[in-house]
């Protein structure tokens, strides 16, 4: 990695100038919330004006530009009573902009799961080659809790991150596209007094979360607590909307469709983003549904967030962006969960009054 | 003297232990082609009841069909183009390189169309994806499988492979129990098993009908009538979950470590390369940790019958 320092004003310039040479997305507002808070999505930008550096979080996570709701896995074309697959795994390349260092992390997880093992997937690879990332920091919000997941810093998976120090920009630089981009910009190396301000910075963001989860050995929680009554607690809030999934950055579950074109010359295969909190996730052949109950499936949820599966290492996937905790509609929130259930844990008298950190 | 039930026995390696943990030996994912489906032709359906089919295909590039390859117990994507795709097991030998056999149940929206496609027609498949039955470990013991209704069909392909190596194996025991006589699946194959293979065959159904001369009760009662040696058993379990608990319930409690029992999951997978986490159970995936599990980490693994 190498670090620069870039002014404000050249940075907008460098900002403008891929901008205007690269399809790209950036934080934009489109709404105002009935709170009367601003609502931000990545949008297509066309200039730096049209970018909103200071934004705080967008509803949607970015993941959907490398896992859209809908994507064609392949298409059959049709020839009497014989068939042709065709697959096309081609991305066009595309410029992100202000991504959060969270955001960042999720997409390394996505990383993790998505390109080991034993069947990597191309379709997410062309994509995630193709994309340029600047992340940008910032301070969070009340609720943003991804201290506490150790994901409020990121080292990897960005091709430029750039941390506000007052007037200037301290730059980490991880790809040599970025690099030789900001060849034809002024930029310095850093000095001992910018590396001040940045360590600066770097506490002023981690002093800033009012939202900490304690999740330490939350996975052996998770399994002891299998059977408790927290969920049904919960579950039986929960409206089986599957909104959690859609603005998770790191929650990657899908379904696969089949369809005829109208013209029934050909048939696509397509790949659609599911929940595992939707009713009919884990329903077989037959009929039977395998977790039939509301807190069976959002406890599921909770098991893939925080305990993790096989597929990557029983690393816990959850960044801790808060998307899923603001969007549900009926105020299920990861904090929440979490606590009752290590109240659960916790509330029995004789376990934690024999432990010997307490007399 | 040491007590025998509490020594540990010696374990030794063998090729299952570098083998099993590449459930891709196609090679497609290294090619790049994991969604690159092999072209099957449809060579015959066989009407088994009025529910059940056995389809017979054939890959049609002669290169692609010489060097596809699957062990027993695994599992592969069946795919209509244009009504979607089924995890399928496979119930044909794994040495024969020719034909592909498919018992398929008619239970969905892909099955029902599976069903109306003629002989010749093209379908497509992906795989084969999962674990398999650890025939090279079993090598050596009593093996005693046990099939409730269309579980028979995951259990066809450890079946052939035993008919093909039968002097590796030493008694074997078939339990297959279903609802009626009618519903018995491949049962023109009962003499064979029996006579040539000697494989001791049991039968029971829960509801019996005029012809039928055999047992009737639930499965579980066919084992008053064999002596099972815990000490050199290894037992393959497949049916409907609810099976599970009582057989592999019943073996345990006489003894057979649960590593030595294997169960067939069945889940819903849409993907077949741990990626759609639809068939998910507990922390695993049935479609590449599984479908094959021994009963030590189905216990383990939560939800999971």
């Amino acid at each position: 990695m190498i670090y620069k320092i870039i002014s404000k004003k050249e940075f907008s310039a460098f900002v403008d100038a891929l901008v205007k040479s690269n399809s790209s997305f950036g934080p934009q507002q489109v709404d105002t919330n009935s709170k009367g808070n601003a609502v931000y999505q990545f949008k297509p930008v066309h200039s730096v004006g049209d970018i909103a550096f200071d934004y705080t979080a967008t509803n949607s996570s970015i993941k959907h530009f490398f896992l859209p709701f809908r994507e064609e896995l392949s298409r059959f074309k049709f020839h009497r009573d014989d068939w042709k697959q065709q697959i096309n795994y081609e991305a066009e390349p595309i410029v992100l902009i202000g991504l959060r260092p969270c955001d960042i992390s999720a997409l390394n997880i996505l990383d993790d799961v998505l390109l080991n093992g034993h069947f990597p997937s191309p379709y997410y690879l062309a994509k995630r080659k193709n994309t340029f990332i600047i992340g940008i920091d910032h301070l969070p919000l009340p609720d943003c809790f991804c201290k506490s997941m150790n994901h409020h810093v990121v080292t990897t998976g960005f091709n430029l991150f750039c941390s506000d120090i007052g007037d200037d920009y301290y730059l980490s630089i991880n790809s040599s596209k970025a690099f030789n981009f900001l060849k034809a910009f002024e930029t310095r190396d850093p000095n001992e007094e910018d590396n001040c301000l940045l360590t600066e910075r770097r506490k002023l963001i981690q002093n800033s979360f009012q939202t900490d989860i304690d999740v330490t050995g939350l996975p052996s929680i998770l399994d002891i607590e299998f059977d408790s009554p927290v969920w049904e607690k919960w579950g039986n809030k929960c409206l089986n909307c599957g909104t959690c999934a859609m603005v998770c950055p790191s929650c990657y579950c899908y379904s696969l469709t089949e369809k005829f074109d109208l013209d029934l010359k050909g048939a696509s295969r397509e790949k659609r983003l599911y929940s595992c909190n939707l009713v009919d996730f884990a329903v077989v052949a037959g009929g039977h549904n395998f977790r039939p109950k509301n807190g069976d499936r959002l406890k599921y949820r909770y098991y893939h967030q925080h305990r993790g599966f096989a597929e990557n290492g029983n690393q816990q996937i959850c960044v801790g962006c808060n998307r899923c905790g603001r969007a549900c509609l009926s105020g299920i929130n990861p904090k929440d969960v979490i606590n009752d259930l290590r109240m659960e844990k916790e509330s029995c008298l004789t376990c934690v009054s024999s432990s010997p950190d307490k007399r | 003297m040491p007590d025998m039930r509490f020594v540990i026995p010696r374990q030794e390696i063998n090729r299952e232990d570098f083998t099993s943990s590449v459930p891709d030996f196609n090679h497609r994912s290294k090619l790049m082609n994991t969604d690159q489906c092999f072209k099957c032709r449809v060579t015959n359906m066989v009407q088994l009841t009025e529910l059940e089919k056995l389809f017979q295909l054939r890959i049609v590039d002669p290169v692609e069909r010489a060097i596809f390859r699957f062990k027993p117990g695994q599992f592969l994507m069946l795919e209509l183009p244009g009504y979607g795709d089924v995890p399928i097991s496979i119930s044909s030998s794994s040495t024969n390189h020719e034909f592909l056999e498919l018992c398929i149940r008619k239970a969905g929206h892909v099955t029902s169309a599976l069903f109306d496609i003629e002989k010749g027609a093209h379908v497509a498949l992906r795989g084969p994806f999962g674990s398999s039955f650890p025939m090279d470990e079993m090598a050596g013991h009593n093996v005693l499988l046990i099939a409730g209704g269309l579980g028979i069909a995951p259990l066809r392909a450890p079946l052939f492979w035993i008919n093909e190596h039968r002097d590796h194996f030493l008694d074997v025991n078939l339990l297959y129990g279903a609802k009626e006589p009618s519903q018995l699946l491949f049962t023109w194959q009962f003499e064979e098993w029996e006579k040539i293979s000697h494989i001791r065959l049991h039968t029971i159904v829960e509801q019996s009908d005029a012809e039928w001369r055999g047992k009737t009760g639930m499965i579980t009662d066919l084992f008053n009538n064999i002596a099972i040696d815990v000490q050199k058993t290894y037992a393959i379990v497949c049916g409907p979950p609810i099976m599970f608990k009582f057989v592999c319930g019943y073996l345990d409690k006489l003894g057979i470590p649960m590593n030595r029992m294997f169960v067939s999951l069945e889940r819903r997978m849409h993907c077949g390369m741990g990626k759609c986490c639809r068939c998910m159970v507990g922390s695993t995936f049935t479609c590449i940790d599984g479908p094959v599990f021994d009963y030590w980490s189905v216990m383990n693994l939560k939800e999971a019958i």
